[in-house]
């Protein structure tokens, strides 16, 4: 048995274990993380990865780094979750970002060390003491507190959100009701036939994109996922597949497939509902393309060459689920890729947008049985999309409290939403000062994740993947907030239950 | 002349990059209040690229800078990058799945011939 490696400064987390070593100092040297998890020489427990990945050799012993390159880093500005990022850090600077797409530069340029109060409570700078005391007295007294946001922050730390919500019998929701939450809720009607984006990558012949644009939402997805790169399966790369666009506008995507079909607004469900129509052989009436803009020759051929794939892929965005019927255009999409498994392989994938939504997904699911639209009020959780949802419980001006994790409602929200925000008194956790961070109640500015924190992510395909920050910040984490105030909450509970929290 | 419209509002590679520059850059605020449209729908309102538009529903009403689609939108499509402007014209109302109707959104739009006046 190998003798374990020293141990280091832990920066990020494995998985299996929560210390691991991250070295990475001075440019031209070689670069190496080792894991000292406890079974670091069993190599099995789960992410053998974890104890091979490079990032940096030991580093010369001076005091100030002045130049750092960390490896295998990990972009969180969208759902692709690229985990091949090679960054120089300057400092407290990203200066060079390989492999990163233009949103990814933008990310890691412009999240640098701003000179903003740690917290403020009304508008006002505060101690980080004061901050937490009254952000747990806000949360504890309300009646019908939401908790929002978190697809910009850790696993680590939307389990905590969920514990506190628990705590104090709230509502529970994400950023995914704004996106792709009706998706989630087709996914219960109907099912999602799914796979990861590898196996998009080494088997999909035939991409369909239906209301999304990726060259500009998620640029790299076509090249590292999806429609350029060679597989298993696939070893000429884009030679060896059919592409297809259904939108609205005729995107930039429209250059990069073979076949674009416009779309009419509001007919998603119609068109969905046809194809599967013509998969089965059934007659469908010529009327379809003044419903739909698409004449039925098209929509016949296209059926055709569907069922004719080896393995085919729907890789669908918010133009279905934010338009006019969301859920049944979701679970017509979805419907339409289980059809196809009678005749071939086909699978659906909706194309997430915030950097970890696809976590907060998975961490509401495993933690409550739901992924979003949660109500913890009676000490059991309830799913109900439309009474426990954010925009609505805002609108309706039902919440009296709102517990608000990386996210801007009070700037992309509808008007009533805003305004019942406006109204009650708001936690917020942001890196930096929103709209919504503004208006609030207490504001904590807080570490980014990826970039100066640790933790986990999930993939767009539901992979979970590690972050390895770039550099410290003197900010706090989203995590280490939560748990102050959760601890908070939770002496306070104790108390006026006349038991100490011993 | 006030047209009605549908408004498809939308992510842009810009409206990425600025958004990470900060929600109060000069670049990302003109990124967010500028409709793009058909050359044959600005010339249906007596508009050209640069003027400023009046846009409005029954949620709500904001005031953009018109810009020239480039082979994106059909006639009767207009766009905008998502942001505060759109969000003010979607409702509350959510149809029982928690997501308001964000795209597909039908708006009047008419230019706004001075500050405080429409062309009307």
């Amino acid at each position: 048995m190998p003798s374990p490696p020293p141990r280091r400064r832990a920066a990020f987390c494995c998985p299996a274990f929560s210390a691991a070593v991250f070295i990475g100092y001075n440019s031209g040297a070689t670069a190496r993380t080792v894991c000292v998890c406890p079974k670091w020489s069993e190599g099995n427990h789960g992410l053998e990865r974890f104890h091979t990945m490079s990032i940096a050799e030991e580093p010369a012993k001076t005091e100030t780094p002045e130049l750092k390159v960390v490896s295998d880093a990990t972009c969180t500005f969208c759902g692709c979750v690229c985990d091949d990022m090679e960054l120089t850090v300057e400092g407290n600077r990203i200066t060079k970002a390989k492999n990163a797409c233009v949103l990814g530069k933008a990310w890691f340029f412009n999240h640098h060390i701003e000179n903003e109060p740690e917290a403020t409570v009304d508008g006002q700078p505060s101690t980080y003491d004061v901050a937490i005391e009254r952000a747990a007295d806000i949360l504890y007294s309300a009646t019908y507190p939401v908790t929002y946001g978190l697809s910009d922050t850790t696993c680590e730390a939307q389990r905590k959100a969920v514990a506190i919500t628990d705590w104090i019998g709230g509502c529970l929701d994400t950023t995914t009701s704004v996106c792709h939450g009706p998706s989630g809720m087709a996914f219960q009607g109907v099912g999602e036939v799914t796979c990861s984006l590898g196996e998009i990558k080494h088997r999909a012949d035939f991409l369909l994109y239906w209301g999304g644009n990726p060259a500009e939402s998620h640029p790299r997805h076509f090249t590292r996922y999806s429609l350029m790169p060679k597989g298993r399966h696939v070893p000429r790369g884009r030679k060896d597949r059919t592409a297809v666009l259904i939108d609205v506008r005729k995107t930039k995507s429209a250059k990069a497939v073979d076949i674009f079909l416009q779309l009419k607004p509001r007919s998603d469900f119609e068109l969905a509902w046809a194809l599967r129509g013509l998969i089965r052989g059934i007659e469908i009436d010529p009327s379809i393309e003044q419903k739909t803009g698409i004449p039925l020759e098209t929509l016949t051929d296209l059926a055709e060459r569907m069922k004719q794939a080896r393995f085919g892929a729907i890789l669908f965005g918010m133009g279905v689920t934010m338009t006019r019927g969301k859920h049944l255009n979701s679970e017509a999409v979805l419907s339409l890729a289980r059809d196809l498994n009678k005749y071939t392989r086909w699978v659906a994938k909706p194309m997430r947008g915030h950097g970890n939504v696809t976590g907060a997904d998975n961490v509401v699911s495993w933690s409550t049985g739901y992924p979003f639209g949660v109500n913890l009020a009676r000490g059991y959780p309830r799913f109900n999309p439309g009474e426990y949802t954010t925009s609505d419980l805002l609108a309706r001006g039902e919440a009296d409290a709102a517990l608000i994790i990386a996210s801007d409602p009070m700037s992309n929200f509808s008007q009533p939403a805003r305004d019942h925000l406006a109204k009650i008194p708001v936690v917020v956790l942001d890196p930096k000062r929103s709209d919504t961070a503004r208006a609030a109640a207490v504001h904590f500015t807080t570490a980014t994740y990826g970039i100066n924190t640790p933790g986990t992510v999930y993939r767009m395909d539901d992979i979970p993947i590690p972050l390895r920050p770039a550099f410290d910040s003197p900010y706090r984490s989203d995590l280490e907030i939560l748990t102050a105030i959760e601890k908070r909450i939770r002496e306070k509970q104790f108390a006026a239950a006349g038991v100490t929290s011993d | 002349m006030a047209v009605e419209f549908i408004l498809i509002p939308g992510r842009t590679s810009r409206q990425g990059t600025t958004l990470n520059e900060g929600k109060y850059t000069d670049g990302y605020k003109e990124e967010v209040s500028t409709l793009l449209m058909h050359p044959d729908d600005l010339e249906r309102i007596g508009a050209t690229a640069g003027d400023q538009l009046r846009v409005w529903n029954e949620h709500g009403d904001i005031t953009v800078t018109s810009g020239l689609d480039k082979g994106e939108c059909p006639p009767g499509l207009v766009f905008i990058s998502y942001g505060d402007c759109s969000s003010r014209l979607m409702g509350g109302e959510t149809h029982g799945s928690g997501m308001p109707t964000s795209k597909g959104l039908d708006v009047w739009i008419e230019r706004v011939t001075s500050p405080g006046e429409t062309a009307e």
